[in-house]
């Protein structure tokens, strides 16, 4: 390996954010745990974005997608962690196990 | 060669706080560790010349977001006894499948052959993502209005106290 960083370290780098993101979706039972894991998936995709930008030629078309993302990723957020506050006055827990009155 | 140092040690940065996120059982420890991910995740962008996107994860993320789920543990009680083991997904079901995906996809990365334009000088970026943003991109930035909108109702109407009979 050469000491120059090309573009596969970037695209390492944001994959293996992206498996401790979906492990973390994936194992925790704490809604907000849940949500932080997906902040981080959403940056990984973003890190992505902006290294394929960088060394496609440096338009901005990855960048603005980038900021939809970031948009996005603060209006999932408001509105999850209103759900989870919602959930929390009416079950007193935010364990996604015992809020299973929706179960059919 | 300084440029290699600044990446590993954002990478070191970014990947320890990504697993204190994902594998501490605190989730107080998480939340602050999340954090660590997003700076470390601020200087990849400075690296890859996107100092605008840097700015706005800065502001957005760590200013909005993260300040939002610090509110939101500090707010529910009791939220360390969650257990971290999944009923539904067991951590070894987890941890294959983390694997399994992260492996297929570094396999294709490292097997394909990227085709890399010559890098372009480093500039500001603020004037090209500004005209980008009124010009051809009008539309869905007229649309993420729309959708920060919604998103700001929704929230204040979902956390309301109703006063239910």
């Amino acid at each position: 390996m050469s000491g120059a960083i090309g573009l596969d370290h970037f695209l390492i780098l944001s994959l293996i954010v992206f498996a401790l993101g979906m492990f973390c979706v994936l194992t925790r039972r704490n809604a907000i745990g849940i949500l932080m894991g997906v902040e981080l998936i959403l940056n990984s995709a973003n890190i992505n974005y902006l290294a394929f930008a960088f060394y496609g030629g440096g338009r901005y078309d990855g960048q603005i997608f980038a900021i939809f993302v970031i948009m996005l990723a603060a209006a999932e957020a408001v509105i999850g962690l209103a759900v989870v506050l919602a959930i929390y006055q009416n079950f007193r827990t935010i364990d996604v196990g015992a809020t299973e009155s929706l179960r059919g | 060669m300084l440029q290699a140092i600044v990446f590993y040690a954002l990478s070191v940065l970014t990947i320890g706080s990504a697993c204190i996120v994902a594998f501490s059982r605190n989730i107080v420890y998480s939340t602050f560790a999340l954090l660590g991910a997003f700076m470390g995740v601020v200087g990849i962008y400075v690296l890859l010349a996107a100092d605008f996107v840097a700015m706005v994860q800065l502001l957005v993320y760590v200013g909005g977001i993260l300040v939002l789920t610090i509110f939101a543990v500090m707010l529910t009680q009791g939220i360390g006894d969650v257990a971290i083991s999944n009923r539904a997904v067991g951590l070894v079901p987890a941890v294959v499948t983390a694997v399994i995906a992260t492996g297929v996809m570094i396999y294709a990365v490292l097997h394909t052959h990227w085709h890399v334009a010559a890098t372009a000088p480093i500039a500001p970026t603020t004037y090209g993502i500004g005209n980008a943003l009124l010009g051809r991109f009008m539309l869905p930035f007229e649309v993420a209005s729309l959708v920060l909108l919604s998103a700001l109702v929704g929230a204040v109407v979902i956390s309301r106290h109703e006063a239910r009979e």
